[in-house]
């Protein structure tokens, strides 16, 4: 009875991750939103629904589908698909492991959700190894309404680190820009939406062009570009106040805000002196100290964790991306793959640095990883052919980069090993400029 | 790949003015004294024919006649607005050369106008990176233009990136019509 309710569900699944593993189908026309292209060496876990046994109202939020959906997306785990959830217990002993052994799945997530007396919602959830037959994690979170999203991203995080050693990073946001309308008409939105691309909440509008969101280390603040005042401007907003201050209006271009790791400077590219530059302004006297001092264009400034500036620059011909203590020094030339490479992100580590690689028309997302020594090793995650923008996510398991399908601009969060990737679902609309938040303080 | 080859006058805005005034004494004494205020009474009266410094006026060293406002709507090297540039370069192509010096020639002739030259990339490239190429291709305009005698002073440059594109397919047509910087006049 039960391998003949398995059969078709693993079936399709095979073919659905088989007819999407085709580079060449990687396209709008075939790719439906939310999709993810799959990862058969991934730990396969089951999350089995939790159902609401309180006495209310029951929470909008499916939380079971939320951790599920997060754990697939990681790359790390490949979640058994709710079809094939042959059984739904909810309590530990009424979990019965042949089951799960059959559907050759290596976890188990049981959870129920129940009322906390003050109107909001309990989950209670426990981790079990399927081969040791083992509880690995039994705990309690409580949310309300809409936060019981957050509710699920934490518990998926705290799954993930139990099971991986590595802090999760579900329970983060993304910033990213959106245009509506073309021409003259075009409305420009900075937004900020959970991690998985749901809740998106408006930080700025403008009619003219905004770009380059930059979070500061404790989440709570951003840096941006916008052409409101007709000419570049950097700008620094709080997120909850929507308070902001011009930071950088200076003759010229004002571009690539990134906050240091200390959160006090802000690196940015000015070219009131004719040409574009990295300076480094302190952001409490907001005096500018400048890094580098060349004819080619030096730009998209980021901050390694040791207090270097990885950026961008065409002083060999080509961008290429460069490296140069924050405090002024001699930039030694760290890329050396492909036609150009630009717009680095630095994982938290230090160690992988991704970036928009050209090659002839061309534009991937490679990481490279320099804990191999030397000049490092690249490894293409995308498929192209006009993806920039890439963005770690803090624990530097996944990335998000822009891609462009047929006119417009989406999203895709793809795995740190490039074999999971899922379209974010986001506005209508054009949508680029993706930053990945720290993590958020509870 | 050439950086942008001229300086930028970026501090001569007075000075410019200036000197081009002197060249031009003899026009008319009272244009001078009033032209630190000249360019809103221009763009009051943009389609005055034969005022002050009309076509009519004649002055030596300027041999067929002198651009007024009218022209940029008339003339027809006047009426090319748009330079355009090959990928990743901000080298100025030879045919864009009679656009530059007629343009040129305009600042000349209306020492109170104003340009603005918009610089823009096709989409490939990242975002930051094509807002410093925008702005060499503006720097190569603004040079060019004073090569042929414009006065920087009357010259602004401001770089769109790849923000504001003619057009958003991803072809070869619609990249080389986006690798442009247009000129703009803020005061004719």
């Amino acid at each position: 009875m039960t391998s003949s309710r398995i059969a078709p569900g693993l079936l399709s699944r095979l073919l659905l991750t088989l007819a999407l593993c085709v580079p060449a189908l990687a396209t709008a026309q075939v790719l439906d939103a939310g999709t993810v292209i799959g990862n058969e060496s991934a730990l396969p876990i089951v999350v089995v629904p939790m159902p609401y046994q309180g006495g209310g109202v029951p929470p909008e939020t499916d939380v079971a589908q939320v951790i599920s959906a997060d754990l697939n997306r990681s790359g790390q785990f490949r979640s058994l698909p709710e079809a094939s959830i042959v059984e739904r217990p909810t309590r530990g002993n009424e979990i019965r492991y042949p089951t799960w052994q059959l559907l050759k799945q290596d976890f188990v997530v049981v959870g129920r959700v129940l009322d906390t007396g003050d109107g909001g919602y309990r989950v209670e959830y426990e981790l079990y190894d399927v081969a040791k037959q083992e509880r690995l994690l039994g705990l309690a979170l409580s949310g309300r309404g809409k936060g019981m999203r957050d509710v699920a991203h934490q518990i998926a995080d705290q799954i993930y680190e139990k099971i991986l050693g590595v802090r999760g990073a579900f329970w983060t946001r993304i910033a990213y820009v959106t245009q509506s309308g073309v021409g003259p008409q075009s409305r420009y939105a900075l937004m900020v939406a959970d991690s998985d691309g749901v809740n998106p909440q408006a930080v700025t509008r403008s009619g003219e062009p905004l770009l380059s969101p930059a979070w500061s280390p404790d989440g709570k603040r951003i840096a941006y570009v916008s052409f409101e005042r007709g000419n570049s401007t950097i700008y620094v907003q709080e997120i909850a106040t929507g308070a902001r201050e011009v930071v950088a209006s200076f003759k010229g271009i004002n571009g690539a805000p990134a906050f240091s790791p200390d959160g006090r400077r802000l690196a940015m590219t000015l070219s009131k002196g004719g040409n574009p530059e990295i300076y480094v302004m302190d952001l409490g006297s907001r005096a500018l100290s400048q890094v580098t001092s060349h004819f080619g264009i030096d730009t998209e400034a980021v901050w390694t964790p040791d207090g270097h500036l990885v950026f961008t620059s065409d002083r060999a011909g080509k961008p290429q991306l460069y490296q140069v203590p924050a405090g002024g020094g001699d930039p030694t030339r760290i890329s050396f793959g492909g036609d150009s490479n630009a717009r680095a992100s630095v994982s938290f580590d230090g160690k992988k640095i991704a970036a928009a690689q050209g090659s002839g028309n061309v534009y991937r997302i490679s990481v490279l990883d320099r804990s191999y020594g030397g000049s490092g090793r690249w490894q293409t995650l995308s498929p192209g052919n006009l993806d920039e923008s890439p963005s770690f996510a803090p624990n530097a398991s996944m990335l998000i980069y822009a891609a462009k399908e047929g006119r417009r601009g989406v999203l895709w969060a793809v795995s740190a090993d490039g074999r999971v990737r899922q379209r974010l679902v986001l506005a209508d609309g054009d949508v680029r400029e993706p930053a990945w938040s720290p993590y958020r303080q509870r | 790949m050439a950086p942008a080859s001229s300086p930028q006058n970026s501090n001569n805005f007075k000075k410019g003015l200036t000197m081009n005034t002197a060249t031009r004494v003899l026009l008319a004494s009272a244009v001078i004294v009033a032209l630190g205020a000249c360019s809103k009474k221009v763009r009051e009266t943009p389609d005055t024919t034969g005022g002050p410094t009309g076509p009519g006026t004649t002055t030596g060293g300027i041999n067929d006649g002198i651009y007024g406002p009218e022209d940029l709507d008339t003339d027809a090297c006047l009426r090319q607005r748009v330079v355009y540039f090959d990928f990743d370069q901000d080298t100025l192509r030879p045919e864009f050369q009679a656009q530059i010096a007629c343009h040129a020639k305009y600042l000349r002739d209306r020492p109170g106008s104003r340009m603005t030259l918009e610089g823009n990339a096709d989409e490939r490239g990242t975002r930051e990176y094509n807002l410093g190429l925008g702005e060499r291709r503006g720097n190569a305009v603004s040079g060019a233009i004073q090569g042929s005698g414009g006065n920087g002073g009357q010259i602004s440059v401001v770089s769109y990136g790849e923000e504001r594109p003619v057009c958003s397919d991803s072809t070869e047509d619609c990249w080389a019509r986006n690798r442009r910087v247009e000129i703009v006049y803020t005061v004719k």
